[in-house]
């Protein structure tokens, strides 16, 4: 790839990335919605996170498998309690890592 | 630092390297940053009319987990649009100068060292668990993270979390309409 490419690639790119997080703000902002996109809106978040998290524990790769008994999938129950019982973003990481790492010495 | 979005550099470093076309990978990048679409949206919810300029800032630091933050702070009160502002561009110099300690440092750690590996399933842990606040959103969740296991054979790339995330919302959004209207017709 040359030098200019790659200038062409940074730019395509951080538009690209730039633009969708964008629009919607600039669009939606400032109106009244009608409730039943207040509703779909409020589970988006929750919607995208498990969607990016359950492939993250149950795929391994590659090949890409499904692959339901492994340590990330296990790891994650404790995780999960730590995270709802201290609902603190910092206890719920370090718990998630230690137990990894701890698990992955013993197995 | 102009392209602030995780995944897309690690899909565009590949991509790179196995001599892929510049247009390809702004594809890529595309679509894997498709999801902070849905993610904007939901924020917007909370903003009330604003400058655009104010909103042009805010924009670029939508992330996974800044937007995740905000959500639930918006959510909770006593959050405005400034703070939003500082998280967002917070993470995003955390994210440069951890880019360039990691550039510099990285060779010294040991791949998988310290259950480094899990600290983004973790985070996602972290951060759906604070969405969490009633039993629909844990069923929306666990429908939306099923869905995307199932998509992701069957669909390139990343559009398995966006149909699936966009479906499992749809789905619990018809429910609470439903519940709506049930509750109304039982008022009179």
């Amino acid at each position: 790839m040359t030098h200019s490419e790659y200038i062409l690639l940074l730019f395509g790119m951080a538009s690209v990335t730039y633009v969708p997080r964008w629009i919607p703000l600039w669009l939606l902002s400032g109106r009244t919605l009608p409730r039943w996109f207040l509703d779909w809106l409020s589970l988006i978040p929750v919607a995208v996170l498990s969607a990016l998290l359950l492939p993250e524990l149950v795929i391994s790769a590659p090949p890409r498998h499904l692959d339901p008994v492994n340590l990330k999938l296990f790891v994650a129950l404790p995780t999960f309690l730590v995270a709802a019982k201290t609902r603190s973003l910092l206890w719920t990481v370090l718990t998630g890592m230690a137990l990894y790492w701890a698990a992955g010495k013993v197995f | 630092m102009f392209v602030f979005a995780g995944s897309s550099q690690f899909i565009a470093i590949s991509m790179i390297g196995s001599g892929a076309a510049a247009a390809s990978i702004i594809l890529a990048t595309f679509v894997v940053n498709l999801r902070h679409l849905l993610m904007s949206s939901a924020l917007s919810v909370f903003l009330g009319k604003r400058r655009s300029s104010h909103l042009a800032l805010l924009a670029y630091g939508v992330t996974d987990e800044s937007f995740a933050v905000n959500h639930h702070r918006f959510l909770t009160g006593e959050w405005d649009w400034r703070r939003a502002l500082v998280v967002n561009h917070t993470s995003n110099f955390a994210w440069v100068a951890s880019t360039i300690a990691g550039g510099l440092g990285g060779q010294f750690i040991a791949p998988g060292a310290f259950g480094l590996d899990y600290t983004l399933a973790a985070m996602f842990i972290g951060l759906i668990v604070l969405q969490v606040n009633r039993v629909l959103h844990v069923a929306v969740g666990a429908a939306a993270g099923v869905v995307s296991v199932l998509l992701s054979f069957l669909l390139p790339g990343n559009w398995n979390i966006i149909v699936a995330a966009v479906s499992a919302a749809t789905a619990g959004a018809v429910i609470l309409g439903m519940h709506a209207r049930e509750s109304r017709r039982r008022k009179k």
